[in-house]
């Protein structure tokens, strides 16, 4: 749900950038590390402790032999995760090491973690320096429960009425309790086409705007499904699927028209960023 | 027929390729072959190709297009050059070997919780519905929306029906379901719109890494009714 979270993290280990990694939602569950580890986290803040010392997101940080890694409190965001040096030790499917819920396979026994599960890391013991670094805030995305979320016009775009695009780009829309990881039902001000269409199913992306009949939004996430065929009025520009990744019910969005180009250039400029970074980190290859 | 194309974005980091908003079988066999002449022949930067109904989506790592394809503006522009070279090289090839599938259906009201509107939204009966519905072999355009889903087409215009217009949060797993002309089964539980007229035990998509799916776009499929025990 937050890419750049999960990358970041992972480059930070030495990791390769889509090593599997943990998803924890608050309350988040109690972490025993059964041997010596080197782990960061990132994305939420949910106030993480390290055998009671507090420990800060974006850093590698060394977990003894029966340490103990809590979250007291959640201060922002909605999902935090995870990753090891050295990835999980979890049998891929389909070449990946996700869950798909729906389907209840791939990942842990396709399904969500429970108490008492043992994962196992690929690699053992701890290696490298944990250096005194960790992200610059300058490559973490801005973070709000009311982000303003740049999009680029979709197929459909053209085919709202004028008050349909006013609408899309000066209204606030909430994120209600009708979401999850395939997509976030919005409510707010109704929006229509010129005319009704029945579009033929077709490919549909994560940060795709649907367009539901009854005037009101879905923004594909992070397990949509593949296809759809309600209109598709924009796209949200790939650098900012984080600030949406972490939102919960009752957060809002507002949304920002760029043109494609600029979009296309956020993209580069991120990956830029992240090659940097991996540079930082001495695993450029 | 007009093959030209309509190329638009779905994002930054893809393009759609749509040949019509209908539903063909020579369009989609067009698809069919463009899909798979591009992942036979794979730019720097191409990352997959989702072949749909009627248009075909190619996704792509802008980063490394606009590195690699620099004389272009943009990766988009870029994409839909070489997309268009593609589309002038994919003769109409083999596109391999296509199955025939029986799936059985209960269409008892549990089952079928909108055959009811469905026929009464065409002024026929559910017996009428199920007769046009099982009469005819459907060809499997596309797997999409779920693990396993097949768009199958195409249905009966005399009981062609929109989808919802708000969708279910929740519909059983093996409902067969309507979307104007285009029938399909959903694999899981899962949220649709699609107008649900019965419901198969079939097992839509299983755990094997080879063949994950039952259809494969291409396949034909004839459904027949059953009486639930």
């Amino acid at each position: 749900m937050d890419p750049t979270a999960t990358r970041l993290i992972n480059i930070l280990l030495g990791n390769a950038e889509s090593d599997g990694v943990l998803e924890f939602h608050f309350p988040a569950p109690e972490i025993k590390f059964e041997s010596d580890t080197q782990f960061a986290l990132g994305g939420a803040d949910f106030s993480a402790q390290l055998d009671g010392q507090p420990i800060d997101n974006w850093r590698p940080v060394i977990a003894g032999k029966n340490s103990l890694l809590k979250f007291k409190d959640r201060l922002s965001g909605s999902r935090v995760y995870l990753s090891v040096k050295g990835g999980f030790s979890i049998e891929t499917w389909l070449g990946s090491v996700s869950t798909n819920l729906a389907a209840r396979l791939g990942g842990f026994d396709g399904r969500k973690l429970q108490t008492g599960d043992h994962i196992f890391f690929r690699s053992n013991g701890v290696t490298g320096s944990t250096a005194n670094y960790s992200i610059s805030p300058s490559i973490i995305p801005h973070y709000s429960r009311f982000p303003t979320v740049r999009i680029t016009p979709g197929a459909e775009y053209e085919l709202l009425n004028g008050l349909g695009q006013e609408t899309l780009l000066q209204e606030n829309f909430s994120v209600t309790a009708r979401s999850d990881h395939m997509g976030f039902r919005l409510e707010g001000k109704s929006i229509f086409l010129n005319e009704g269409m029945e579009l033929v199913s077709s490919a549909v992306n994560f940060g795709t705007i649907q367009l539901l009949p009854d005037g009101q939004l879905i923004v594909l996430m992070a397990d949509h499904q593949t296809s759809g065929g309600y209109p598709r009025i924009g796209h949200v520009a790939s650098v900012d699927l984080p600030l949406l990744g972490q939102l919960g019910p009752g957060d809002k969005i507002a949304f920002h028209l760029i043109p494609l180009a600029e979009a296309e250039d956020l993209a580069v400029h991120l990956e830029r960023h992240l090659n940097l970074l991996k540079v930082g980190c001495g695993t450029l290859k | 027929m007009n093959m030209e194309p309509r190329f638009f974005s779905l994002g930054e980091n893809a393009i759609t390729v749509e040949f019509a908003n209908e539903i063909s079988e020579a369009l989609n066999d067009r698809v069919l072959s463009a899909a798979k002449y591009l992942d036979s022949h794979p730019f720097d930067g191409y990352i997959e190709t989702f072949p749909a109904i009627s248009s075909f989506t190619v996704f792509y790592d802008t980063y490394r297009i606009r590195k690699n394809f620099s004389e272009f503006e943009t990766a988009f522009d870029a994409v839909k050059d070489i997309i268009l070279n593609a589309l002038e090289y994919s003769a109409l090839s083999e596109l391999g070997d296509m199955r025939t599938h029986e799936i059985p259906v209960f269409f008892d009201e549990a089952s079928a919780p909108d055959l009811q509107a469905v026929a009464e939204n065409h002024t026929i009966t559910p017996a009428e519905v199920i007769d046009l519905f099982t009469s005819r072999v459907y060809r499997v355009f596309m797997i999409g929306f779920l693990p396993g889903f097949a768009y199958m087409g195409e249905v009966d215009e005399r009981i062609a029906t929109p989808r919802k217009a708000t969708p279910r949060v929740h519909v059983p797993k093996g409902s067969v379901g309507i979307a104007g002309r285009q029938t399909g089964i959903y694999p899981f539980e899962s949220p649709g719109g699609w107008q649900i007229i019965g419901r198969t035990t079939a097992e839509l998509f299983t755990a094997d890494d080879e063949t994950p799916c039952l259809f494969k776009a291409g396949d034909t499929v004839k459904f027949y009714e059953v009486e639930p025990v």
